[in-house]
Formats: structure tokens, sequence, C-alpha cells
């Protein structure tokens, strides 16, 4: 009988809710029995992505409270965007602290800093620091505000079977265990996946051996919301120390152990505290502290080869583990599955076939090797895993006081959007190399700023779109036929209306039409995650159908 | 690797300049030393073929 936790968990700030256990079941109205398994943030923005397309799903959760400790604590720009799309980006936007700025320090001197893109375009900051208790928190709001959204807490599986006709999951729980059929189970189960174990499924990668300490405190700093980070400080030879804020006067602390070090000798009350306060002197913080969590880490660049397997597709965690060095678990999961949604929405609603999603596991699978090809560099450098690297890296700190050309060697790279450049769902007679200007295909159409608070992504919500540069309906996109939604979006100078167009995007001054490199007649196919998968100067009708046809693997093509 | 890019006097001087820097530094900061020489002299260099290749010679015959 599985017996999840009831008592809210230890925080100094963070009140814990107990969430009641309570069985759910299937109506049999659905259009499918989707079932997620995991409630952290990647299961439940699948269950939100889904329910845009109007698929209804049941969220399966072991425990009954929020993450354990504030874990991902920096969203990127293209998370938010996400929560954006799923409707639920406001108290994010309401609580989190936005920042662009990484600084270096080394023997007292700052060697180096990194401005992150930022521009008036976005609608969100470059990064966004909030805890995973909170981003957990307002997903579940999110969820139970949502007719077509359910999680069952306190149900752990532990057992998972599926044939051509349906996978069945064994659940336990606090009442004993039982059986739960579905058409389609989403494994959002976290790193220690069960599902993934239960399906003898191996990840390819890499595990790094040095460890980190992870602690939050609760802390009085003067400090604004950056990104620091001090090489080799005096307390932690050879080693780094990272320190991040986080809303309501929480400080994130991370620093490698020395080598040969247990994570029980780290996490040693009297070595913690002595630590915390090294750490705290050298930022020239003195200031009284009290601990909230710390756990010890390590970094890994592992990921599934295949995210789909027949009724059982994986997503988040489950599918790859990431080194948190640029930011990439959560960011990284909220990709997967906004990628994922309107595929497996297309699939059940009928009218594409079930390759789309095998697209999902080639682009995302694609992506994660690109993650962990990346995060491993940032990982060598930051915590070199034998001699050689070490004496790299300790050669880079050492020139980075005084010569620039290193300062690239010092890897700031941040989880980013992932470009799907050779898509299956590409147009196959793109014709991006007219252009000089815009996002090219694969690439996710580029935020620009209509008015005030008025964003061009606000529009690119929830169905296929076509972006067209026109005066009047007599282009070929207003004769386009599809299985999925598709919503013409129409961009001229006077904002005119403009018969058979969905919307009417008024472009005064052409700042869009030079930005996306658009003439009259330019045409951008967008698929519902936002990745541009064709654009064309001009175009032909039967061009325009069939890569639309193409982009949701529509049946009959 | 191809011809000699540096007179016979020049490679002397350096050939003793590197060994006193050695001695200098002591044999605890030897290899910072030379790692971060190295890749000063990759960044002067310039051409990432030619470094892969005196790297791939410096490992012979150790
Ligand atoms: C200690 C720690 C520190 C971290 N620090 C950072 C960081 O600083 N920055 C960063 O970007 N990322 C960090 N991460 C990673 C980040 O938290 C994850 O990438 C992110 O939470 C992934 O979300 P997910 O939904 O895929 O998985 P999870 O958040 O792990 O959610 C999985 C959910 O599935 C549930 N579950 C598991 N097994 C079962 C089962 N058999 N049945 C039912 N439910 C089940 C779990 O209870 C959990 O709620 C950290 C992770 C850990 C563990």
């Amino acid at each position: 009988m599985h017996q999840p936790e009831t008592q809210p968990r230890f925080s100094t700030w963070y009140p814990y809710r107990v969430y009641p256990y309570q069985r759910q079941s299937f109506t049999g109205d659905e259009p499918a029995r989707v079932v997620i398994v995991g409630a952290g943030p990647i299961g439940m923005a699948t269950a939100l992505d889904l329910a845009r397309f109007g698929v209804p799903s049941l969220i399966i959760e072991s425990e009954r409270q929020v993450s354990h400790g504030s874990r991902a604590i920096c969203l990127t720009r293209r998370s938010m965007e996400i929560l954006q799309m799923i409707g639920c980006h406001q108290p994010f936007m309401d609580k989190g602290l936005g920042w662009n700025l990484g600084r270096s320090f080394y023997r007292g001197k700052e060697v180096f800093q990194m401005q992150l893109p930022d521009s008036d375009e976005n609608r969100f900051p470059p990064i966004l620091n909030i805890q995973q208790q909170y981003i957990e928190q307002y997903l579940i709001e999110a969820i139970e505000a949502n007719p077509l959204t359910r999680i069952q807490w306190g149900s752990s599986v532990t057992g998972i079977r599926q044939d051509q006709e349906v996978a069945t999951l064994s659940i336990d729980t606090a009442e004993g265990d039982y059986d739960l059929a579905a058409d389609w189970v989403i494994a959002a189960d976290g790193g220690r996946s069960t599902i993934r174990k239960l399906m003898k499924l191996r990840m390819e990668g890499k595990a790094y051996s040095g460890n980190f300490v992870i602690a939050d405190i609760q802390a009085d700093i003067d400090l604004p919301t950056e990104r620091r980070c001090y090489f080799d400080p005096e307390w932690n030879p050879g080693n780094n120390v990272l320190v991040h804020r986080e809303p309501d006067g929480i400080w994130r602390l991370d620093f490698r152990l020395p080598d040969g070090e247990t994570p029980e000798q780290a996490l040693e009350k009297q070595v913690l505290t002595q630590r915390i306060n090294s750490i705290l002197q050298m930022i020239g913080q003195r200031v009284k502290w009290s601990l909230d969590w710390a756990t010890v880490y390590s970094a890994s660049t592992k990921t599934l080869p295949d995210f789909v397997h027949d009724r059982v597709l994986f997503v988040g965690d489950a599918a790859h583990l990431l080194p948190i060095f640029g930011v990439r678990g959560a960011n990284t999961g909220f990709q997967d599955s906004n990628n994922l949604a309107w595929k497996l929405a297309a699939v059940i609603h009928g009218g594409s076939d079930k390759k789309l999603l095998y697209s999902y596991s080639s682009e995302r699978v694609q992506a994660a090797r690109e993650i962990c090809d990346e995060g491993g560099k940032s990982t060598r450098f930051m915590t070199p895993p034998t001699a050689g690297y070490r004496r790299l890296r300790d050669a880079v700190l050492s020139l980075s006081l005084s010569q620039d050309f290193v300062k690239n060697l010092m890897h700031w790279r941040t989880s980013r959007p992932h470009t799907y450049a050779n898509s299956s769902l590409n147009a196959t007679d793109d014709g991006g190399e007219a252009f000089t200007a815009g996002p090219a295909i694969g690439e996710v159409a580029h935020s620009h700023r209509l008015a005030d608070n008025d964003f061009l992504l606000d529009y690119l919500q929830g169905a296929l779109t076509l972006l067209v540069f026109a005066t009047e309906a007599n282009g070929p996109v207003f004769e386009m036929q599809s299985s999925f939604p598709l919503r013409r979006i129409v961009v001229n100078r006077n904002g005119s209306p403009v018969p058979g167009a969905d919307l009417v995007i008024r472009d005064r001054n052409d700042e869009l039409s030079q930005a996306y490199g658009a003439e009259v007649g330019t045409v951008y196919l967008i698929r519902p995650d936002q990745h541009v998968c064709g654009r064309w100067k001009h175009v032909a009708a039967e061009s325009l159908q069939a890569a639309i046809n193409r982009a949701v693997c529509a049946e009959e093509f | 690797m191809s011809q000699l890019g540096l007179s016979q006097q020049d490679i002397e001087s350096i050939y003793d300049a590197l060994a006193e820097a050695i001695d200098e530094v002591g044999e605890k900061k030897e290899p910072l030393l030379l790692a971060k020489l190295v890749l000063l002299l990759a960044n002067r260099l310039g051409d990432q073929r030619a470094v892969m290749e005196a790297l791939a010679i410096a490992g012979k015959d150790l």
C-alpha cells in the first residue's frame, strides 16, 4: 500500500499544502484516455497544453505535495512563452525575478560579464528566477481551474503493460492497488522514472563524477538579481561557487565539493554552516541566515534514444537527464511538452497519421543530444572531471585576468529554443534562401512588439498559423484546407479588414514586415508550437497545401 | 609538420627562455604555465589544424 508523506515538508518560507487522495476515473466520453504519470512541472505543462487542443487527461502523482526544495529556479524566456501558450504566465511574472546579467569572478576580480540578449521586442526577460514550489503551485492552480485536467494525488505507478489496443498501468494507493487502462501514457515521472525502468529502457550518455551542494538560505543579502560565479575561492580551492537570487528573500548557493568528500559529510551541519559563512564573507555579506533546504547533486548528460514507445511517450527528466549548468532541466522539458501536445491532440482527434508522434521523438531527441553536447562542455569547465580538464580550466582562469580571447571558453551558454532545421514536418520546397531576415525554417517565430503590451507571439496560439503579408484576400492562403485548426493572420499597413482573415495585424511602419524579411505575398507557415515549418516570398496554392498537409502528417497525404 | 618558421637564432633563444621559465615557476606550476602558453600561442596562430597537428606530434614518442 502506497503511503506518501502526509506531513507538510519543512521549509522556512514555503507553506506546503497536502492535497487529498481521491480516486478518479474516465467517463467514457473522452476522445481518448490519456494518463500522465507525474505531476512535476513537465507532466502538468503537458496536461494544460493538451487541454488547449480539447484533449482531457488524468495525472497520476505519487506524492501529495509539491517539489521538495526549490530545485529548478531559472526559467528561460522560451519557457515563459510556453507558459503563456498554456495560459498561466501571469503569476510567474508577478512572483519571479527577471535578469539578464551573468558575472564571473576570479581572485577577487571580475573577469567576465555576460549580458543575455534582450530587447523590447520581447514580452519576457531572458531568465526569470522562481522556485520550483511556485512553478508547480501555479500549474496546479491552472489545472484545478481547467475542466479538462485533473490530478490524482498519492498514487504511485508500479507496473505497466501494453498491447496493440491499450496500455494498462498498475497503480498503488493508500486504499490498495488497481489497474487503469489508457490509450496513451505520458511518462513524466522524472529523473528516476519508474516507467523507464519497468520498460527496461536505457539512456545513452554520461554521468559526471563531481558532486556539488545546492543550499537555499533565507537572508537579507543586498545584491541585485544576476548570476554570480566565483571561481577558485580561497575557502574552496580549485572549485567554484554560484550565487542566485530567488523570490521571497531566498538565495541559492551552489558549490562543488572537494574531491573524495561524501554527500553525507558535505551536508553535515557544522561543515555546511562553516562553508555558507565562508561564501557570505566572500561576497561581502556577513548577514544572519537560516537554512531552508540543502542537497547534493551531480551532473549527467543522458537521453533516451527514442521518446515514443507505442502508446507510451516520454517527456522531461524521464526522457533525459541534463546538467543544471545552463539551466537545462526544466527548460528543456517544457519544450518537450509543447512539442508533443499538439501532435498527440492531432492524432487523437483524427486526421493526422501516427507518424506525427515520431517527429516528436526525432525532433526532441536531437535537441536533447545537442544539449548533452553543450551541457557537457559547460560541465567539464564548471566541474572538471579529470586532471587534464582541470589543468585547462585553470589555464583559462589564469589567462582570463589579462586575455580576452579565453572568455568564450568560460561557457555561459544557456538553454535556448531548438531549431528543427531538418524536421520531416518542414516544407520540402521552402523558399528560405530568398530571405535576408526573419526566422528560418525550424526556428521559433521571432518575438516582435506590435504595440504596448502587444506582441506577435500573443497571436500564434492554439493553431497552425498562416502569417501572410497581404493587402487583400486574393492569395492562395485563403483557399487552404486543414484537418488541424488553421488560422490566417494577415499583416498589412493600415490594418484594414480582409475577408477570410481570422485576424489582421496593423504594421504601420512596416517594422514587422522588415523583421520578417517580407514583401506583399510573403507567407510563413507556423506550427502550433510556434516553430516555422515553411516560408515563401511567393507561394503557389499546391505548394502551400502540401506544406500544411506535411506539417500535420495529414492522413490522406 | 612543415618547415621551420623561425631562424636558428630565434628558436635557440626560445629554447633557453622556455627552460628558464619552467625552472622559475617550479615543478608544481609548470603544467599550468605550459597549458597557458599553448592556449596563447594557439590563439596567435589562428589555425586549428596546425595546432591539432602539432598536438599529435607532441604526443608521439613520449
Ligand atoms: C535535487 C535537485 C536539484 C535540482 N536543481 C535544479 C536546478 O538548479 N536547475 C534546473 O534547471 N534543474 C534542477 N533540477 C532539475 C529539475 O528539477 C527537473 O529538470 C524538473 O523538475 C523536471 O521536471 P519533470 O516534471 O520532468 O520531473 P519531476 O519534477 O521530477 O517530476 C516527476 C514527478 O513524478 C512523480 N513520480 C515519480 N515516480 C512516480 C510513479 N511511479 N508514480 C507516480 N508518480 C511518480 C514524482 O513524485 C514527481 O512529482 C534539480 C533536480 C533535483 C532532483
